[in-house]
């Protein structure tokens, strides 16, 4: 499943567009999107998922039930 | 209402004499020599090498800020660590406070916006990237901007501000960047502590929590301090004191970082208005009073120097300390102004300073002989409204801040400023005002101001605060000695009776117009 960023809740802090190893995070009008086409979960790359680590609002980057992957 | 008088509280330390000793001040004339003004203290004695970096430096020296501006851009909009402290969320154009910003900047238009800021503002010496997250959380943009203004306008000086957890990666590039004032935020030495303050890291890719979290923060700030040391960088070490959580264990942090080789230490009082957002805010811890404050910085007040005049400004300050111009140079006027690199107004101002800090040191050296003959105990804190260039030029009604002196026989001490609303201000409601500012200064004998109305000075006697216009346009420090002379000429005389004052209050909530 690919995560994607809550965007009422992205404070538009970037910390994670330079995390993702699949660089499918961008930003749009001050907030930032990820890519459903690119996005891995990190898997084979880290053990969490860099975004969700590194973003300082809680549960903003989240699974996105309707990009399975 | 809290009561803990100042005067006589066992902690506070007797002033050393050498704190203001004739012909030790300020003034430039005697070219090298020894210079009180490496901070607050007033009492460092510095290598030439040193005090040439700090001389003109608002933050590092307290003397400085008096006449030298600064300016935060805000580039840096990310972070790699979370603060029970801070909010990132939140943003408002009246709050002044580090991590919040209204816009950030690219490279390009930060090194245009220092450029339009140095042509119109000449009391500008130094740039920094305060955030509003961690400088080295955002590598590529904050050394891109050091190097584009490095470029354009190389005698502004550089300094960046850091949690620490990626600084020893990049002190080398720091050093190649002759950035040379870091400031690096270390509020515990111990992970116990640390966990209290900081939920998680991101670190190594991945989230660390709890003590473990801490403890590699913990490890990482010492390090890169010490390496930072080690290349002769100036480093500045804030603590935010959270009383409950570090204010017992922040003298313990004092020792290490002065081991390691910190120049200043600059104690800050937690901000935590509820309405900020902040975990500590929403579970309602309160910051420090006043007097809860100066006792700590006291207790660290020794080999090292103490900063007692921080602002705790914004990630996107522009100006005078004590001011924000911010609003003149938002994004959109500094993408349409024309600018260029002028250096010769600059220099003009510095050297019209020099000229204020002999006079200043003069006046100082004058009022200290006068005062030679006394003999007292008594320390008195004096409150003054100034402008800026080291005078007693403003108007009770016009301050957002006064600055607050200790008094004693050794002379004049700088030992803080309180922030306060306006009590003058069109259409807002002067009544509700000035407890705010009574509060806030109630732990003083007196307030110097160029000028004050009738009302106020009415209800500031009946507070037990002497107001006195007598020193209006004169010399901050030679007119604190002076009414502090007169004070105990009084007390001679039986005309007045010795009494302590109460504490105060710092001020939390958002300012609500920093025009003056």
């Amino acid at each position: 499943m690919a995560y994607k960023i809550i965007a009422s809740q992205c404070s538009g802090c970037s910390a994670c567009e330079p995390e993702c190893p699949n660089v499918a995070i961008r930003e749009k009008n001050g907030i930032y999107l990820i890519d459903p086409k690119k996005c891995t979960e990190c898997a084979g790359h880290f053990d969490e998922p860099q975004c969700v680590a590194v973003c300082p609002v809680d549960k903003t980057c989240v699974l996105d039930p309707a990009h399975p992957l | 209402m809290r009561s803990s008088a100042y005067v006589g509280i066992g902690q506070i330390k007797p002033l050393a004499a050498r704190a203001a000793a004739p012909g030790a001040g300020c003034g430039s004339a005697g070219g090298g020599g020894k210079f009180g003004c490496g901070s607050a203290s007033g009492a460092a004695n510095l290598a030439p090498e040193v005090w040439e970096k700090v001389r003109n430096h608002p933050c590092y020296s307290e003397e400085a800020h008096h006449h030298f501006a600064r300016m935060h851009v805000a580039v840096a909009p990310a972070c790699n660590i979370q603060c029970n402290y801070c909010n990132r969320k939140y943003d408002c154009a009246n709050e002044s406070r580090p991590g919040v910003v209204s816009e950030t900047l690219s490279p390009e238009l930060a090194a245009k916006k220092v450029l339009a800021v140095a042509s119109a503002i000449a009391q500008l010496s130094v740039v920094g990237i305060a955030g509003p997250g961690d400088a080295l959380a955002n590598l590529a943009r904050t050394f891109k901007t050091f190097e584009l203004i490095g470029a354009s306008a190389p005698d502004i000086k550089l300094c960046l501000s850091t949690n620490g957890l990626a600084l020893p990666e990049q002190v080398d590039a720091i050093q190649a960047l002759k950035v040379d004032h870091v400031t690096i935020t270390i509020n515990m030495i111990d992970p116990e502590v640390g966990q209290r303050i900081y939920p998680w890291i991101f670190y190594r890719n991945r989230r660390w929590t709890g003590i473990e979290a801490s403890r590699i923060l913990s490890e990482r700030q010492l390090l890169g301090l010490e390496m930072l040391s080690a290349r002769g960088i100036l480093c500045k070490v804030n603590s935010v004191m959270i009383p409950g959580i570090n204010d017992h264990h922040l003298a313990a942090v004092n020792k290490a970082v002065k081991s390691r080789g910190a120049f200043l230490h600059n104690i800050m009082p937690l901000i935590s208005a509820p309405e900020h957002g902040t975990a500590f805010g929403l579970r309602g811890l309160r910051g420090p009073t006043a007097q809860e404050l100066k006792a700590l910085q006291d207790s660290c007040e020794g080999e090292m120097n103490m900063m007692r005049h921080c602002r705790q400004c914004r990630a996107d300050a522009v100006g005078m300390l004590g001011e924000d111009r911010s609003a003149e140079f938002t994004n959109e006027k500094v993408a349409a102004m024309e600018v260029s690199y002028e250096l010769a107004p600059r220099l003009a101002y510095q050297a019209g300073v020099e000229a204020q800090r002999q006079a200043k040191a003069a006046a100082r050296d004058a009022a200290l002989l006068a005062l030679a003959e006394q003999h007292s105990d008594i320390k008195l804190l004096v409150a003054v409204a100034t402008k800026g260039g080291g005078r007693i030029n403003q108007h009770f009604g016009h301050a957002a801040e006064f600055q607050v002196y200790e008094a004693s026989v050794a002379g004049a001490r700088f030992i803080g400023h309180r922030r306060v609303d306006l009590y003058c201000q069109g259409g807002y409601d002067a009544e509700e005002a000035l407890p705010g500012v009574i509060r806030a200064i109630n732990d003083c004998h007196a307030v110097l101001v160029a000028k004050i109305g009738s009302c106020p000075r009415a209800e500031l006697k009946l507070a037990g605060i002497d107001p006195t216009e007598q020193y209006a346009h004169a010399f901050i420090e030679a007119s604190v000695i002076d009414y502090f002379n007169d004070y105990l000429a009084q007390l001679n005389s039986g005309s007045i009776e010795h009494r302590p004052r109460a504490d105060a209050a710092i001020r939390q909530g958002a300012l609500i117009s920093m025009s003056a």
